[in-house]
């Protein structure tokens, strides 16, 4: 046991010496989060759009103020001509425009039906079809306010509430895939890179010959990375909660419980990758690329699983981080007790076994 | 001249001689761009709804089937309270619930307002906007649609045609956006990531002391070390472009005589981040995490995943100091809607800028002696 706490510490002082590393390694999720929480947003504003008003009556400056009065859109106003609106697009300086013909007022009032075309740039499709969306509600808020004038119409309202999430805050959705995808750095990669750093540079062979455990060996090389991550799981909370105002709904101690279990199955994993690699590049790019690519798809925190082809939905579900990812979604922000994810945990527990096993059976006392 | 020559010798042998980093170069930016875009798909096909109908009339079905018809939702259940509907939320079964409260078709046809309660699972952000403004706009639609069933004099409302109109994209399909972006992600990553990698190592092993003591001048060196890597970053480019033609479909709408030139003073840039990374780093592992920082950073900030336009003034300010933002803009332009030079010059300057300023910055922070 002393001997264990004295590996530890060796270790310890292994990780602190580099201190560029440990800076990135706590100075990655505070970007990540500042960023998150505050310059992305998969909302739709400040659209610089081109108005070709070709009638420039009295309807149409009306349909154009309510369109201004929207913070959805900067307008621009001018009589162009579809090769015109075609450049803007090219130079990148709209997002959409709207065209309103001649006689626009007249045709609305007189003939009671007017024709506004509304063209996007869709070479960025969800924000073209968000334009598409508001410009159509605006319009049809237009129309509706001339109804109100003619005769009452009737009117459904629909009153929307936002679940778990009232006020829009759009990092909610960010902040437990921030958090997988920090374990998968931390853990895997390093406890990879930091074993595999001994056989490079032929210290494992003096470990070996110690009268130490090799088993051993590979536990002390666990526990710091182990503290270091459930450190930066504190880090991650404080800042979400204090910075982005993300409120954690659910049990703190169940959290840190499945985000424990979690840990431990990306440092069996890193274990893992370690016993197939002999060198520092090879284990790097394997955890980076190999792991980084796969954890920032695959868990569903950018991209939503359901879109994708069936055989990359598979391959989704061996991906852990997929599954903490659910756990932390349901304990952290809508609150659910453990009944609800035990089969997530289930799913977890026997990744952990498994490459646990593998890892221990693959560990080669030897040295070629 | 001629020196330069020898040691652009010495570096191709040693990226030959490694079978993994070859394969690492080459292989992998060609699977990834071939998988990426499939999986990173934004579009939002269909949103599950679960409705709860307190009402069971006429227009309460009617407006249940309309929204079913309008293939924009998938109906998962009809439940009859608000909790059991809010069960499939709870596990991730649906994303909106609509309930319809008792009285809705008096109400309508007696008052003429009612209102309807739409909860939406608002964690992710994308889907809650969609969904939520693909059903207000149905149901704005089924207002209009009673009004002319049931209106004594019809006809006299006035109604705006609104006909909408994709341009660049006409399906609106995500991956034509992806494509090019996911395109430059590479190469940036190659070429930050290996120059980096590169001269660390010769670092790490010592051999850069070797070098050091040579009359190798400071620019051959670097020079030589960053050729070898542009010759690589521009057959991934090629490689990328062939792909998205064979697989996606991709033809640049633009000139490849705009494309290319822009291509290789962009690898400048990158090549002169990867080299300012290893005069700053002792390790290899430092030097792939510092990278890996920044270019994580320039990811996100870069309009990769999320519009520019959207964010905050002083994060479209940093978007614009990062180089890969404007490749990323100029590459979709291009390739996208056949933006020409003249529309693109401007992104050209900045990326020009990038290039000599990082390398200068790396030059001048690489010294020989250490």
């Amino acid at each position: 046991m002393k001997q264990l706490l004295v590996f530890i510490k060796k270790e310890f002082y292994h990780v602190f010496r580099d201190r560029r590393t440990l800076l990135i390694l706590f100075g990655l999720p505070v970007v990540q989060i500042v960023l998150f929480g505050y310059a992305l947003t998969s909302e739709v504003k400040n659209i610089h759009m081109l108005i070709a008003d070709n009638a420039n009556d009295i309807n149409s400056q009306q349909l154009i103020a309510k369109i201004q009065s929207s913070d959805y859109f900067v307008t621009e106003k001018a009589i162009a001509a579809y090769t015109a609106i075609e450049s803007e697009f090219k130079k990148g300086s709209i997002k959409c425009a709207l065209v309103l013909p001649p006689h626009f007022g007249d045709d609305l009032l007189h003939t009671g039906k007017a024709q506004v075309q509304i063209i996007a740039d869709a070479s960025d499709p969800n924000t073209a079809k968000t334009l598409i969306a508001y410009l159509t509600a605006i319009i049809g808020n237009y129309q509706q306010q001339l109804n109100v004038n003619n005769a009452p119409g009737y009117q459904i309202i629909p009153e929307t509430r936002m679940l778990y999430n009232e006020e829009g805050n759009g990092s909610l959705n960010f902040v437990p895939g921030v958090i997988a995808l920090i374990f998968m750095i931390v853990c895997t990669t390093l406890t990879s890179v930091s074993v595999v750093k001994e056989k490079e540079m032929g210290t494992m062979e003096i470990l070996l010959v110690s009268p130490f455990k090799p088993i051993m060996v590979l536990v002390s090389k666990a526990v710091p990375y182990l503290v270091l991550s459930l450190l930066n799981l504190v880090l991650v909370l404080a800042l979400s909660v204090f910075l982005l105002k993300v409120e954690i709904r659910g049990n703190i101690i169940l959290l840190m419980l499945e985000s424990t279990l979690f840990i431990v199955t990306c440092l069996s994993l890193g274990l893992l990758i370690s016993n197939n690699t002999s060198s520092q590049q090879a284990a790097m790019l394997m955890s980076m690329m190999g792991m980084m690519l796969p954890t920032l798809l695959f868990t569903g925190f950018l991209f939503p699983l359901e879109n994708m082809p069936k055989p990359l939905q598979v391959i989704a579900n061996i991906v852990p981080a997929r599954w903490y990812y659910l756990i932390v979604k349901a304990v952290m922000l809508k609150g659910l007790g453990f009944r609800y994810v035990w089969k997530e945990t289930l799913i977890l527990l026997g990744m952990t076994a498994l490459l646990l096993t593998i890892a221990l059976k693959k560990f080669k006392i030897r040295l070629s | 001249m001629k020196v330069l020559l020898f040691i652009l010798q010495k570096e191709f042998r040693q990226i030959f001689r490694d079978k993994t980093i070859l394969v690492m170069m080459l292989a992998v930016p060609t699977i990834q761009l071939i998988i990426m875009p499939l999986a990173a798909n934004f579009d939002v096909k269909s949103v599950n709804i679960v409705f709860t109908d307190h009402d069971h009339s006429t227009y309460s079905q009617k407006l249940i089937s309309k929204i079913g018809a309008s293939g924009y939702f998938k109906m998962i259940s009809v439940e009859a309270s608000y909790k059991e509907a809010l069960a499939f939320i709870e596990k991730n079964k649906a994303d909106i619930i609509l309930e319809i409260p008792a009285g809705f078709e008096r109400n309508l046809v007696r008052e003429g307002r009612q209102q309807l309660n739409v909860s939406i699972d608002a964690i992710n952000g994308t889907k809650a906007t969609i969904g939520g403004s693909y059903l207000q706009s149905i149901i704005a639609d089924f207002n209009n649609n009673i009004d002319v069933n049931t209106k004594t004099v019809p006809g006299t409302a006035p109604v705006i045609d609104i006909t909408s109109s994709n341009w660049f994209n006409i399906r609106a399909e995500y991956k034509f956006y992806m494509v090019p972006g996911i395109l430059v992600l590479l190469l940036t990553m190659i070429g930050g990531f290996l120059t980096a990698l590169n001269i660390v190592r010769e670092k790490e092993i010592g051999t850069i002391e070797q070098i050091n003591v040579t009359p190798i001048k400071k620019w051959q060196f670097i020079l030589g070390k960053m050729i070898p890597f542009w010759v690589v970053g521009m057959i991934v480019f090629t490689i990328g472009l062939i792909i998205a033609f064979v697989v996606y479909g991709i033809v640049p709408k633009g000139s490849l005589l705009v494309l290319y030139p822009f291509a290789g003073c962009y690898l400048i840039a990158v090549l002169g981040f990867g080299l300012l990374i290893s005069t700053y780093s002792n390790t290899q592992v430092q030097a792939m995490f510092i990278a890996f920082f920044f270019i994580m950073i320039f990811i996100l900030m870069s309009g990769l995943f999320t519009s520019t336009d959207s964010m905050p003034y002083w994060a479209r300010i940093m978007s614009n100091l990062t180089p890969v933002t404007h490749f990323i803009k100029v590459v979709r332009m291009i390739v996208l809607k056949g933006s020409g030079f003249a529309d693109v010059k401007t992104e050209l300057l900045y990326i020009a800028l990038f290039a000599v300023g990082l390398n200068g910055w790396a030059i001048w922070n690489y010294r020989k002696t250490n």
